[in-house]
């Protein structure tokens, strides 16, 4: 909670990228604090409860998320056209960057992907050979891919269907690569399926429900190796060691 | 005493505004957001005997104008709360706080408060006989007279401090249990509760609540709350601490004019993590507006 600020943010864009998937920038203070893989806490109007999403990119005051409108609280989100958002930032751990090595191979799902941008650019920065595999069900689907190659990152691309890229999952594209490290966030199928295929110690970005976003209602807890964790506060992201798969 | 000052049997209070049980950890995390001596009180998580890791997720569900929650009393238990929480509180609070407690039998409630009493952060003891997430503990005790009244009792005789009983919303007669506990010796009461939901996943066909059932809190409870402290507060000779949807200064002054001595912000602390904060600069301005001198001349004074 460290690094937790609230404050009103800007909305400056918030565009539709893909199939259900909307990109928004908001412009406001506090955004140079944010680590890769942490999330900001939305306030959306009529709602109670604020919307945990995970932050895309950051550039001075500038901020990106990508999400993808599935309930009430996103679809009303993606209907905003400006004004402002008050924020909750800085929360959670994010991603460990120093244990990356040389060759980091970075796997994102669906609406998974967004936190791996701001992790890549990062890494990119530091030089690191970054390697990307980003997974969705079919074509219309697909963002950020040129994205990632513009930061010097080799991509691929896997669809279910086959519509695009590789056919199948990015676990199976895993198969191809030789990495020091991996960094992972997506569906929970997806994420279970690396932990299977994976060759290397690595991190998960977790995704729970959850009530206050900042550590205080104990709603978001999971099981690990060594007791109770909160996704928001201990999370979103586990090291792969501690992690307990449930069936 | 200032014009915010507030009395909880023999407790002087700042402020009548505490930060409600499980809303607000063991405090000491949001003294990274604000300078928490500001609040009255605060009242920490339900502690129980041994450590409790809770209930599946999902354990939240979002309502109309509140939320379903369904902890299941996860707490590291008592001893380490004596050894590893209140240590890091007493670092960033200095005034008497509220302590939770919750148990799955008489005697298991009283050791809890036996083993808490002799810490000196500790102002009162809040009795949780109304969890409706557990089972065997927690609101088994709030939805019969006599085992409120026992429970009231076997607290007290261990314990140098006031204690409150935190009653459930969830029964038939709230007015018979706030007696009962009267009777019991029981210093105050707190309420209310959350309100036993439900909300079902249309998609899955199934509950969102991995516990199936969880308690609502949020503005969508206030009413509900404001009636059962206007009751009960009008038929005991104890004091009232108000609870349930707070989420203002107005609410506040409505909640003490209903009957409560101070109030606890509970769910609102998640949507607003600093309206605690919000709520003590804004009292003084909205008092002024309604021409009240004093908080404490309003207790009860609903016509």
């Amino acid at each position: 909670m460290r690094d937790m600020k609230q404050s009103l943010f800007e909305i400056s864009e918030n565009k539709q990228i893909a199939l259900n998937t909307y990109r928004m920038k908001l412009r406001g203070e506090g955004p140079e604090a944010v680590r890769p893989g942490q999330f900001v806490n939305v306030k959306l109007q009529p709602f109670f409860l604020r919307r945990p999403i995970s932050v895309c990119d950051v550039n001075e005051d500038e901020l990106t998320l990508i999400y993808k409108a599935v309930g009430e609280g996103t679809k009303a989100m993606s209907k905003l056209k400006d004004g402002t958002l008050d924020l909750l930032t800085g929360l959670g751990n994010g991603y460990d960057l120093s244990r990356s090595g040389e060759r980091p191979l970075l796997i994102g799902g669906g609406v998974g992907v967004p936190p791996l941008y701001l992790l890549a650019k990062e890494l990119r920065k530091q030089e690191k050979h970054v390697q990307v595999i980003l997974g969705f069900n079919k074509k219309d689907e697909i963002f950020m891919e040129k994205e990632f190659k513009d930061l010097g990152c080799k991509v691929i691309v896997t669809t279910a269907d086959g519509s695009y890229g590789i056919k199948g999952f990015v676990s199976d594209a895993m198969k191809d690569f030789e990495y020091s490290y991996f960094y992972s966030c997506g569906p929970m199928p997806m994420l279970k399926a690396v932990d299977k295929t994976a060759k290397s110690e690595g991190e998960f970005s977790f995704e729970e429900r959850m009530g206050c976003g900042f550590g205080a209602c104990m709603g978001c807890s999971i099981k690990v190796k060594d007791g109770y964790k909160r996704v928001c506060k201990e999370g979103p992201v586990f090291e792969r060691k501690e992690i307990l798969w449930e069936d | 005493m200032g014009r915010l000052s507030v009395s909880l049997a023999g407790l002087e209070l700042d402020n009548p505004i505490i930060p409600a049980s499980g809303t607000f950890g063991y405090g000491y995390e949001f003294a990274e957001l604000y300078d928490i001596d500001i609040l009255g009180s605060l009242a920490f998580k339900t502690t129980t005997l041994n450590k409790r890791y809770g209930n599946p997720t999902p354990r939240i569900a979002e309502t109309a104008s509140g939320m379903l929650n369904a902890i299941g009393l996860q707490n590291p238990g008592v001893d380490k709360v004596i050894e590893e929480e209140l240590p890091k509180l007493r670092n960033c609070f200095h005034k008497p706080i509220v302590a939770n407690i919750s148990g799955f039998s008489v005697e298991e409630y009283k050791e809890v408060a036996r083993r808490l009493n002799g810490q000196e952060q500790i102002g009162l003891f809040e009795v949780n006989v109304s969890c409706p997430n557990v089972s065997g503990g927690g609101i088994h005790f709030g939805n019969d007279p006599a085992l409120a009244k026992e429970v009231t009792a076997a607290v007290k005789s261990v314990s140098d401090k006031p204690v409150f009983i935190k009653l459930s919303p969830n029964v038939t007669d709230i007015v018979a249990i706030a007696k009962a506990c009267q009777e019991g010796g029981a210093d105050g009461l707190s309420l209310i509760n959350t309100l036993i939901g439900m909300r079902i996943d249309l998609k899955k066909r199934a509950p969102v609540i991995a516990n199936v059932t969880g308690g609502l809190s949020g503005p969508a409870i206030f009413p509900v709350a404001l009636r059962m402290v206007y009751q009960v507060s009008r038929a005991v000779d104890i004091p009232v601490i108000g609870i349930g949807g707070i989420g203002s200064a107005r609410d506040v002054i409505e909640m003490m004019l209903a009957g409560a001595s101070a109030v606890e912000v509970g769910a609102a602390n998640f949507a607003d993590p600093f309206i605690c904060k919000k709520i003590i600069e804004e009292l003084p301005v909205v008092m002024d507006e309604l021409g009240i001198e004093n908080i404490r001349d309003i207790i009860g004074g609903c016509k």
